[in-house]
Formats: structure tokens, C-alpha cells, sequence
């Protein structure tokens, strides 16, 4: 199978979290589809790791893998303390800064 | 690996993969989300395994699809979150642009990824991927990284107790 499959793969997978991140409305959702959209960088840096024999692609991937989980962790107590303070999840309510 | 059979198994996973996180996206109930998500994380790990990356395979199932996903469903729960239709809708013009953006990103994705080259690749080393492999990359050329990746998570479960508590 070669490299291109691969990628492709990862570009569709990006484009669905993408997607995701700029049409949902529930803070929940859109984390979900970060999480989505690392896991298509993951998914090149592994293909290039095996494309190249090099084994570099793979702790790069374990290290995205460690960022996420810290990611995850921050911003559900993020989008705890606003449903405590605003009632809401909806990334659209959630706009003092703007005004 | 034989060609045909990695061809064969990559199908496999791919169809369900992409079909699973497009479920995330098109589900109303979260928890329904969630558990899609949780899908197209197994579907990825074994996609990972024809990469031979073993290791990042077994986390993937590890970390994403075991404790971030709960972590995920576990504040779903907590504040009972209801159907997405529930929210409000301001910015509707907006949502759809974003649409068309992110098919937009996708085709440039797809175009620069046309001029890679087809190659197939080498023969691999008989112990690419493990944990001795990546394990030494880690502890070696790595070991910065990997150092502040630890005050990282240090950092991050410090500060996601001191936000979410309501009173320290």
C-alpha cells in the first residue's frame, strides 16, 4: 500500500474534524473533533515514519498522543467551569470577549 | 506482510473509519458522538498496526479510546447534555462558509499530497514500532521532549483540578 493511501486518508479524516470544529455548536462536539484532527496528524507522521524506516515518526506520535490527553483534561474543565458560570456549552453563547 | 493483504485490511478499516467519524460530526446525541468517536479510535489503531507502529497502536486504545473517552463521557453525563438541536443557533451563514472552507482545505490536503511520491516502501527493521525501538528514539534523541512532556502533564492536571474545583 502506498504512502499516498495513507495520507489521503489522514486529509479526509482532517477535513471531518475541521468540519466539525466550524459547524457544531456543542463545546463538547468540537473538542471531540480536535481530537479528530490530531489524530489525522498522527496518522501522516506514522505513515511517513514507515514510508522512511524511521522510527523518529513514532515518539513524535506518542508525544501528540501525551498533548491531547493534557488537551483533553484542560479543556473539559474548561467547558465545566463555563457550564457552571453560564449554564451553557454552546461555543456560540460563550462570546464576552467580543462584546 | 504481503501487499494484497495489507491492501485488503486497509480497506477494511478505512471505510469504517471515515464512516465512524463522520458520525461524530453528524450525530445529535453526544453520547452517540462519543461512542463513534470511540469506533473510528479502534478502527485507527489497527490502521496504525499495517503502519507497524505496535506501540502507538496499543496507546491509541490506551489513552484515547480508554481514558480520554471516558473523561469525555463522564462530563457529558455531568451535565447532562441534551440533543444538539437544543443549543441555539446564531451563526448560521457562518457554519455553512466553514463547511465549504473545510472541503476547501481538503482539496489543497489532496493536491499537494498527488505530487508525493508512490514508492513502496523499504523493508522494515524487525523491530520498528516496538516499545524497545520507540523507547530508545525516546530516551535518546528525544529525551528533551520527552522531559517537558512530563511537566506538561504536571502542568495540565494542576490546572484542570484548579479550574474545574469550585472552591480550593
Amino acid at each position: 500500500m502506498a504512502l499516498d493511501n495513507y495520507l489521503l486518508l489522514a486529509a479526509i479524516l482532517f477535513g471531518i474534524g475541521l468540519t466539525g470544529v466550524l459547524m457544531k455548536r456543542s463545546a463538547l462536539i468540537v473538542m471531540m473533533c480536535v481530537e479528530l484532527m490530531l489524530n489525522a496528524a498522527n496518522l501522516t507522521f506514522l505513515a511517513f515514519a514507515r514510508q522512511w524506516a524511521s522510527v523518529d515518526g513514532n515518539a513524535v506520535a506518542f508525544f501528540v498522543i501525551a498533548v491531547a490527553a493534557a488537551e483533553a483534561a484542560v479543556g473539559l474543565a474548561i467547558v465545566l467551569a463555563i457550564y457552571r458560570t453560564r449554564g451553557t456549552v454552546n461555543v456560540d453563547e460563550v462570546r464576552a470577549l467580543r462584546e | 506482510m504481503s501487499a494484497t493483504v495489507e491492501q485488503v485490511a486497509f480497506w477494511i478499516l478505512a471505510i469504517p473509519l471515515v464512516a465512524t467519524a463522520a458520525g461524530v460530526v453528524i450525530a445529535k446525541n453526544p453520547v452517540h458522538a462519543a461512542m463513534s468517536l470511540v469506533a473510528a479510535f479502534f478502527f485507527l489503531a489497527g490502521i496504525y498496526v499495517l503502519l507497524g507502529a505496535h506501540l502507538i497502536a496499543f496507546l491509541q486504545v490506551l489513552v484515547y479510546a480508554g481514558a480520554v473517552m471516558v473523561l469525555f463521557l463522564f462530563v457529558i453525563m455531568l451535565i447532562s447534555l441534551g440533543d444538539e438541536h437544543l443549543l441555539e443557533e446564531r451563526y448560521r451563514g457562518m457554519q455553512l462558509l466553514g463547511a465549504v472552507g473545510a472541503l476547501g482545505v481538503v482539496a489543497v490536503l489532496a493536491w499537494a499530497i498527488l505530487d508525493v511520491s508512490r514508492a513502496a516502501p523499504g523493508p522494515l527493521p524487525a523491530d520498528f514500532g516496538t516499545v524497545k525501538a520507540v523507547g530508545r528514539a525516546l530516551y535518546t534523541h528525544f529525551l528533551l521532549p520527552f522531559e517537558a512532556t512530563s511537566l506538561l502533564l504536571l502542568a495540565a492536571i494542576v490546572g484542570a483540578v484548579v479550574v474545574a474545583k469550585e472552591r480550593i
